[in-house]
């Protein structure tokens, strides 16, 4: 499901004079031929046997594409090799062709495994394979799914974590490439260096969200967040990054997922410190901690020992002065949201006498008329 | 050159409906060889034009839809399900497209093209004990799949509550500690992932069970301030196709919040800035010649034509069938179609299918997939 790069006209494929039947001749009398040049698979002797399948897109095709002389060819062998189900070694050699031309081809890639098997492949060397392609093509989806079978069958994640540390610092957020990480880490319980990699990864830029959701991954998974010192410590890193880089969206969205099972009210002194931040640090992201934390705090006054009603008050006009700040000043972009918020916790715990009409009434009537 | 001045300096932004409308007209036949690389995906390639065209409200005229038809028939496995060419594997995603295209065509020619007994065998066999579902035989799981899985099932009229055990559990085990989904447990939080997890439990009606208010704030913060459109994670770039993953959340949580008894949402809006991700389309998402594409520097092609224009779509259209509220930037002329929010085809299509599917038992299972 990605888009392509699409060039405005298809460029016809200049094959120069090795197809100039004079040169041809010449060369063949004077030189060794070229084993690098590309024949196709319809002028190899040693595939004679096999008749070519064309593509079947029937009489009046759609989506029709302007296959190129070699992929046409390829395939058209391809479709061969499927139809007489060929378990050959000149078969699996094809696969790489065939997938050269399209890696997203997960029916070339499915045979490619069927044969693996039958022919008792070398698997060390079909990784080499699998990490070269995943090298060149890291956004597909069928590269890595090919390379996570290989590992399981020989059952050896000896280079996986290395290997996607290579594809990690060409691009720091390939989700494939951590979907991979997650699934290696979690098989074969290779957890204790990789809270240490993860903050390599946010020294680099504090502001790679896939590292911080690895943070998460990995403390969940060991530890976990119910101990108060690991707790402490993962909010002390937070507020830490945050003076470095206040407006990273990252790091405030980690301190809140932490917290907010729990309740963001029941982690002591947190609110001053925000608080404090404010001053200097201030962001769209604070103030909807904030918010968050008042929130909670209503949520739980509820629910715990009475609180003086002036409190509870006090803690609503609070929050809803931030849906207003927000919506109106500083997160504009989602005016609708915090207003749709300021109304909630208004009609939530509010008492009805502090607020004016809802404008939205007078908008029903409007929008019935411009139906 | 011409066309670019006439976008950058009207006063109103204009969608290029001439230019989009030869684009889709002509890819829906022929495909350059750049196309290659989507040889494995060609029932997609049918369901972007398609519904490109109609939300562009162009009409498909009866020779091309039959043939759309036919070829679809090639795609389709014997074994159940749709492949992304003929002689290929079926795979839950070209399954969907296929689907979902025949249903765009809406004649009883596309609909008689699914063999729905097949089907279901399909499905059964990508099920999984865990409740998820591989995309292929052999291939990947992600949450991609229970979508796909959901969609065609439920438009077809093959769904079971069996069909579907634990699916609704690993669903939720992927909305993480961000609010978002993933497209396994313990990623990231993804714009793509969460749109299809998202709308898998609506179809199967279990929307309330997901962290509403998580999900909200997730999907809101997605929205850039200064760009307008999407970004499919927190601290990446927008691209012009989260203009509907992203922003479609926002129908599909606005109906769960609804359902949940929330008293104080919009009656005239989603909560997103509709404006603002219109702005961004009309004026950074156009190529000049034709197509839609993800940000200014990048080449169009059929998927980002389909998703920003569905993206268009949700942001000028709020409400459903009996309140319907518009937000048009620009021209009248700039209107599209409404879409469905949970399969992203016109909700006629989609009344038409289910309506049509309906007329028909749910099929017995053929085949030894069904688990005990």
């Amino acid at each position: 499901m990605s888009g392509i790069e699409e060039t405005v006209e298809s460029v016809q494929v200049n094959e120069g004079k090795e197809f100039d039947v004079e040169v041809e001749e010449h060369i063949e009398d004077e030189f060794a031929v070229d084993p690098t040049r590309y024949i196709f698979y319809r002028d190899r002797k040693e595939w004679a046997d096999l008749e070519p399948v064309p593509q079947d897109d029937g009489p009046n095709p759609v989506v029709k594409i302007a296959y190129s002389e070699k992929f046409s060819d390829v395939y058209d062998y391809f479709r061969a090799l499927l139809k007489n189900d060929e378990k050959t070694e000149r078969a699996f050699a094809l696969t790489a062709d065939a997938i050269d031309l399209n890696a997203a081809n997960y029916t070339v890639w499915h045979y490619r495994r069927v044969l693996l098997q039958a022919l008792s492949k070398d698997l060390k060397e079909e990784m080499k394979y699998i990490t070269n392609i995943i090298e060149e093509q890291p956004k597909n989806y069928q590269v890595w799914h090919h390379r996570r079978m290989v590992v399981e069958w020989l059952n050896d994640p000896s280079e996986e974590l290395r290997f996607i540390a290579d594809i990690l610092s060409q691009d720091a957020k390939n989700y494939h490439a951590w979907q991979h990480r997650q699934w290696v880490i979690q098989e074969y319980k290779l957890w204790d260096n990789e809270l240490e990699f993860v903050e390599n990864l946010l020294e680099e830029d504090v502001r790679n969200n896939s590292a911080w959701n690895q943070r998460h991954f990995v403390i969940s998974h060991t530890t976990g967040f119910s101990d108060p010192a690991v707790v402490e410590r993962e909010i002390q890193y937070c507020l830490n990054q945050i003076r470095k880089a206040p407006h990273n969206e990252s790091a405030w969205n980690y301190l809140k997922g932490m917290l907010q099972d729990r309740g963001l009210s029941s982690q002591p002194g947190l609110l001053e410190r925000v608080l404090e931040l404010k001053e200097t640090h201030c962001s769209p992201y604070l103030l909807a901690f904030l918010f968050d934390c008042y929130e909670d705090a209503l949520e739980n006054i509820t629910q715990k020992e009475k609180v003086e009603e002036e409190e509870q008050k006090e803690t609503l006009r609070k929050a809803l002065e931030i849906c207003r700040l927000l919506a109106q000043e500083k997160d504009t972009i989602r005016k609708e949201y915090w207003e749709f918020l300021g109304r909630s916790l208004r009609n939530k715990y509010g008492n009805g006498s502090l607020t004016e009409q809802p404008v939205f009434q007078l908008c029903v009537i409007t929008a019935s008329v411009h139906r | 050159m011409s066309v670019y001045k006439q976008i950058h300096s009207l006063p109103q932004p204009t969608l290029l409906r001439e230019q989009h409308y030869q684009y889709l007209k002509k890819g829906l036949r022929h495909l350059s060889d750049a196309y290659e690389c989507l040889d494995a995906s060609r029932p997609w390639l049918c369901f972007w034009i398609l519904h490109s065209l109609e939300l562009l409200q162009e009409p498909i005229p009866a020779a091309v839809a039959s043939d759309v038809c036919q070829f679809l028939a090639r795609c389709q496995s014997p074994t159940g399900g749709f492949a992304g060419g003929p002689g290929q594997h079926a795979h839950l995603a070209p399954t969907y497209a296929a689907v979902n295209a025949l249903c765009i065509i809406g004649t009883d020619e596309a609909y008689n093209v699914i063999d729905r007994e097949k089907l279901l065998d399909f499905l059964w066999s990508v099920k999984q004990p865990d409740g998820s579902f591989v995309m292929h035989v052999g291939g990947e799981v992600d949450v991609r799949s229970a979508y796909c899985a959901a969609s065609v099932a439920s438009l077809t009229n093959i769904l079971t509550p069996k069909l579907f055990e634990n699916t609704t559990n690993w669903i939720l085990s992927c909305q993480n500690w961000e609010g978002g989904l993933s497209g396994v447990p313990g990623l990231e939080a993804h714009g793509g992932y969460t749109f299809c997890g998202t709308a898998a439990l609506v179809i199967l009606g279990k929307e309330h069970m997901l962290d509403l208010k998580a999900l909200l704030r997730w999907v809101v913060s997605r929205q850039m301030r200064f760009e307008g459109g999407f970004q499919g994670r927190c601290n990446k770039l927008v691209d012009g196709c989260y203009s509907f993953w992203q922003a479609g959340l926002l129908p599909l949580l606005h109906r769960a919040l609804y359902k949940e008894g929330e008293s104080e949402l919009s009656q005239q809006r989603w909560m997103f800035e509709q404006q603002a991700l219109q702005e961004y389309i009309l004026l950074c998402c156009q190529n000049p010649t034709g197509g839609l594409l993800d940000k200014p520097g990048k080449s169009r092609d059929f998927y980002h034509t389909c998703y920003c224009l569905s993206g268009l779509s949700i942001a000028q259209h709020f409400g459903n069938m009996d309140n319907h509220y518009e937000v048009i930037l620009g021209k009248e002329e700039n209107r599209l179609a409404p879409t469905h929010p949970v399969y992203n085809i016109c909700p006629e299509k989609v009344a038409q299918a289910l309506q049509h599917f309906l007329r028909m038992p749910v099929p017995e299972v053929t085949a030894v997939f069904e688990k005990h």
